[in-house]
């Protein structure tokens, strides 16, 4: 050992040093694992400087938690199950260390493995039990003896009632954050108890719980409280507002969403105290009138509106236009109403925009986009998506105006070639929608792909004048490509590929419905893109197991793969088994598929959470199979649609467009 | 017999009087409103007196009947039943004429105070012959020239006074606005107040008496037998009744300073029973609380047992607000979760694994939270070699012979990743 020592230089770096420059690599997560294959030195030391973790599957958690025995963070998302034992195993060995642990989306745990980490886990500071449909009041109790406990997610748990908060609101006392969106269970007392009982609140999630002005009054005395979603909180009402006599002064975000009881009469009652209100969310609501904008005249410091969804009229707008804040954000998708007068009004008054959706705002034409860009130079972000009445002209202004674009959705839009030739210019963009253009082809992408080096995400949907040609440029022109979609593109190759495996970042590839491409091509990227986490290959009926086989072989980071309509048979599938992250599967209308191989599949694919199986196999599989597998922590979700006749990609169009007026 | 018909009407008639006597005709009430005002209505008290003039003859009239009934059968000796009867109408109707007389004369009674230097009457005249009431005394000469006058009748007179004696001039009420009566122990606790005159069975409500008076004969059946009495005198406001405890001492007995009286029958029961009887009916459900009146012991038993509000400190609530109060009030209380609510686990349970879960709860709410015995007991699980990767050895076709319920599996799976691990980190250990 000691020869070791003196032979490796890295024994004369502090420690520190090799902690900041693993801290440099932490972003990837592959040069990470070599980093610890290289010594044992190495080993150790990365050992000793994780300190988040994020396991598979919860049989790796004792070797895992031996090697790593500074862990602060564990995020159990991914695990399929976690039982008692494994919380019991996670409670002994970080009893000191945990500050944090997420449970959200696992199931099968109860209120015993719960009690241990809370009484073990002296420093523990956050808990995320989300998704936990099952858990009762018990287990709050038993969260509550987390005395430190700052941070508290309760989305979705359905089961538990004003008690189970209760005892959370005396034993937390630190509490400064909890969410208990969706915990129908949970009513006006336990919300006022926990805002009588934790002070210290500062972020208070109460959407769609079944409360009333009466815990309202004693959430407006909380001193620290800086954000307050009430979104879906239908017992709030104008009336009971107008009781409320100073709202909560420190506030910095509400959000009142689909609270359509709530209007001019009863929102500044909420919010009129809070001069410092930065982001207020009024979507779904009642109408933006220009007496609704006006409660908001004074506000100097809001920053971000949203008002999707709702009825906007033009003095609603015009109002909003005289605001003295100086708006940064602004979304008005799908809002009804919303005309070129209105959004001219608005833009130019606040030129500082860097965020703009008009999703959906049908009235508007090429005067709106001609404001837009004339006075919001400096928007980083701008969702144009099905805005049928702007022409292709529009297009370019976007192009020439609007140079720090990095987030542009042209989804269902007139863009052509020479709009894209101009949007090209916008060289900080990092994600473009073009689904549904079918005015663009080769050669406005092959712009883009020289232009646009920072692309990370493309989406080509549809667009079906696409070919080989115009991957080859994004491929060649954006490296650092992650998620490209090029579904139902019909004459896209195994070329187009073969250039995106030269893309190493790539992670979610979707391809479905591209007849021509086949496991040739599958393989190129399988070799090539080793990050890949999500794919969709459904439709693609010229991939079968020679396809497979290099992904099982690899793409160790799958995660989600839908194979529906191809080719591959229980072979294929079999293999896909040694890909340990696979946890999302869907096998519909697969012909080689046998109940046999089915079984021997979902057998051998251990980190199995969805699998989405065709209804016939329901009683072809023997039901213990279908029951071990449940209580291994797998959802199944049985399918039982009879093929479709294919669409005409048009005719597919016209329907959509008769669905929304 | 043609005698005893025509006494017997006759007595009926008096009877029905005896009940209108108790009710004050309509003039007067306005009256004792109008009073309050201070104009005092002569009209009202002339037609006052003149209703007491009508019952002072009709008394006449009984006197009358049976001096002569005495005078025509002198030579035998009369039944004692009948001279009680007698008496007994008699004494009522003075009774009745008297307390007419003073609630017509308490009804000039602001008057009077409001012209304080009129001699003539004063409210200690009116008092009644009550020794319980201190004012009595004060105006002692008007009240016992009173009773002298009326006191012709019988030695038998205190009898009725036991029932009469509750007149007492409430605070607030006017002398004669309401009259009290008190109700023998034996009484109160007498399980049938109403009784058949033919048979003798005992009912507790009169309706019920009139239904088996049915059975007795046609002429129970009539219309006029089957309705409710003292219909007829609903013309005529009731005089308002008050009944007093006859537990001397009580607070509802009308000896004690503070009286209060009792508004019904009913209440003099309930209150009687509650207060100064033994609480015989216990609650089947808690063993512990008992009680004296049958209707408590059904409303407790309605919610005994859904105090399920429950404090860390022991105190339970009916009411989640009053728990939810009462936890913002004290530091350190905190919600109690039901017992049976901690036994389900909180992920989907399974549940063959109810024994398991138990056993755990034991040794959980000491806090011994080390998995190692746990972790060994379910190494040496048969099922455990059922795991995801031996599946090749797995016959597809004969997945139905599995080792053990697949619901059990939660922990043989977790049997086996611990072993396996075990091994892992042995082998890493030698390392």
């Amino acid at each position: 050992m000691k020869k070791q020592k003196q032979n490796n230089p890295f024994n004369l770096v502090a420690e520190e040093i090799i902690f900041i420059i693993l801290d440099l690599l932490n972003r990837n997560s592959l040069a990470i694992k070599s980093f610890s294959l290289v010594c044992k030195s190495f080993y150790a030391v990365e050992s000793k400087h994780r300190c988040s973790l994020k396991p598979l599957r919860q049989d790796r958690l004792p070797a895992l938690l031996s090697r790593y025995p500074n862990i602060t963070h564990l995020d159990l998302t991914l695990c399929s199950r976690v039982s008692d034992a494994s919380l019991s195993l996670v409670s002994h060995s970080c009893a000191s260390s945990l500050r944090s642990i997420d449970f959200s989306r696992t199931p099968l745990f109860s209120t015993y493995g719960l009690l241990g980490l809370a009484l073990n886990c002296k420093n523990i500071v956050e808990i995320d039990l989300s998704n936990a449909t099952e858990l009762k009041d018990s287990a709050l109790a038993a969260v509550a003896e987390a005395k430190n406990l700052e941070k508290l997610s309760l989305a979705r748990c359905k089961s538990i009632t004003d008690m189970g908060v209760g005892c959370v609101a005396v034993g937390c006392r630190k509490l400064r954050f909890i969410c208990l969106k969706w915990c129908f269970g949970v009513g006006d007392l336990g919300i006022g108890l926990l805002a009588v009982k934790c002070k210290h609140l500062c972020f208070l999630d109460l959407s769609y719980l079944p409360i009333t002005n009466k815990c309202l009054s004693s959430i407006s005395k909380l001193q620290h409280l800086e954000e307050l979603v009430l979104e879906g909180c239908f017992g709030i009402e104008d009336d009971s507002l107008a009781v409320l006599k100073h709202g909560c002064n420190s506030l910095k975000s509400l959000d009142v969403s689909t609270c359509q009881n709530i209007s001019h009469n009863g929102l500044p009652s909420l919010i009129n105290g809070a001069l410092g209100l930065r982001q207020l969310t009024l979507a779904h609501g009642s109408p933006v009138t220009s007496s609704l904008a006006d409660c908001l005249r004074k506000h100097s410091m809001l920053q971000s509106v949203k008002l999707d969804g709702c009825f906007v009229t033009d003095d609603g707008l015009k109002t909003i236009g005289n605001w003295c804040a100086s708006l940064r954000e602004l979304s008005l998708s799908k809002c009804s109403g919303v005309t070129d007068e209105g959004l001219s009004s608005i833009v130019t008054k606040h030129g500082d925009l860097r965020k703009l959706d008009i999703t959906c705002c049908r009235k508007i034409t090429d005067a709106s986009i001609a404001s837009i860009t004339n006075s919001c130079k400096s928007l980083t972000s701008l969702r144009v998506e099905s805005c049928t009445l702007v022409t292709r002209e529009a297009f370019v202004l976007i192009g020439q105006r609007c140079h720090l674009l990095e987030e542009l959705d042209l989804t269902d839009n007139e863009v052509d070639d020479k709009g894209l030739k101009y949007i090209s210019r916008c060289s900080e963009l990092s994600s473009l929608k073009l689904g549904i253009c079918l005015n663009i082809t080769d050669e406005g992408l092959i712009h883009i792909g020289k232009g646009c080096s920072k692309l990370v995400e493309l989406d080509l949907y549809r667009s079906e004048e696409i070919t080989d040609s115009a991957i080859l440029a994004i491929a060649q022109g954006c490296p650092g490509l992650e998620m490209i979609n090029i579904a139902y593109c019909k004459y896209i190759t195994d070329c187009s590929l073969l250039s995106l495996s030269k893309c190493p970042q790539l992670k979610t590839l979707e391809s479905r419905g591209c007849s021509l491409i086949t496991s040739l091509g599958l393989k190129a990227v399988a070799v090539g893109c080793k990050e890949l986490t999500k794919l969709d290959i459904k439709k693609c009926h010229n991939i079968d197991d020679a396809g497979m086989l290099p992904l099982a072989r690899f793409s160790q980071n799958l995660r989600q793969i839908n194979l529906s309509h191809s080719s591959v048979t229980d072979i294929g599938l079999l293999s896909l088994a040694s890909i340990s992250c696979l946890q999302n599967m869907t096998i519909l209308h697969l012909k080689g598929l046998t109940p046999a191989g089915l079984a021997a599949v979902l057998l051998a694919c251990g980190g199995l959470k969805k699998v989405k199986l065709q209804a016939t196999f329901r009683w072809l599989l023997p039901l213990r199979l279908v029951q071990y597998l449940e209580s291994r922590g797998c959802m199944f979700q049985w399918k039982d649609k009879v093929l479709q006749e294919k669409l005409d990609p048009k005719c597919w169009k016209l329907k959509l467009e008769d669905l929304m007026p | 017999m043609d005698h005893k018909d025509r006494q017997e009407t006759c007595f009926t008639n008096f009877s029905t009087q005896n009940q209108q006597k108790w009710e004050f005709p309509d003039p007067l009430t306005e009256l004792l409103q109008a009073s309050k005002a201070q104009d005092w209505d002569p009209a009202a008290m002339l037609n006052n007196l003149s209703f007491l003039e009508q019952k002072i003859h009709q008394l006449q009239g009984l006197v009358h009947l049976i001096i002569g009934r005495r005078d025509r059968v002198s030579g035998q000796v009369q039944p004692y039943e009948l001279v009680a009867q007698q008496q007994q109408l008699v004494t009522a109707d003075l009774t009745s004429i008297i307390v007419q007389l003073i609630s017509t004369a308490g009804s000039l009674l602001p008057y009077v105070k409001h012209t304080q230097g009129a001699p003539s009457l004063s409210l200690g005249q009116f008092q009644p012959q009550n020794g319980g009431v201190s004012g009595g005394g004060g105006g002692g000469s008007g009240a016992s020239e009173l009773q002298n006058s009326v006191d012709v009748s019988t030695n038998e007179e205190h009898d009725l006074k036991d029932e009469e004696d509750g007149e007492e001039l409430g605070e607030n009420l006017f002398p004669g606005t309401y009259e009290i009566l008190q109700l023998e122990k034996e009484e109160i606790l007498a399980p049938h107040t109403h009784f058949c005159t033919i048979c003798g069975k005992g009912f507790k409500r009169d309706a019920n008496l009139r239904m088996h008076m049915r059975g007795h004969g046609d002429e129970y059946k009539t219309p006029a037998a089957l309705a409710k009495p003292n219909k007829e005198s609903s013309s005529e406001p009731a005089l308002i009744k008050r009944y007093s405890c006859p537990f001397a001492g009580c607070k509802r007995n009308k000896d004690h300073r503070n009286f209060r009286p009792l508004k019904t029958i009913l209440c003099v029961k309930n209150h009687y029973r509650r207060t100064h009887c033994d609480k015989s009916y216990t609650c089947s459900r808690c063993n512990t609380k008992k009680f004296s009146v049958m209707a408590d012991l059904k409303t407790h038993e309605k919610h005994c047992g859904k105090d399920k509000w429950l404090c860390s400190c022991g105190t339970t609530f009916s009411r989640k607000d009053k728990l939810f109060g009462h936890i913002a009030l004290f530091q350190g209380h905190t919600p109690a979760i039901p017992l049976d609510d901690t036994k389900g686990s909180t992920g989907t349970c399974d549940p063959g694994n109810d024994s398991e879960a138990t056993n755990k709860l034991g040794s959980m709410n000491m806090f011994n939270f080390s998995s190692s015995e746990d972790v060994k007991g379910s190494m040496e699980d048969p099922s455990g070699c059922f795991s995801p990767l031996n599946f090749e050895t797995c016959n597809f076709g004969g997945f139905h012979e599995f080792p053990r319920p697949p619901f059990d599996d939660s922990e043989s799976s977790l049997a086996f990743l611990l072993s396996g691990s075990c091994g892992y980190t042995n082998k890493s250990g030698e390392q």
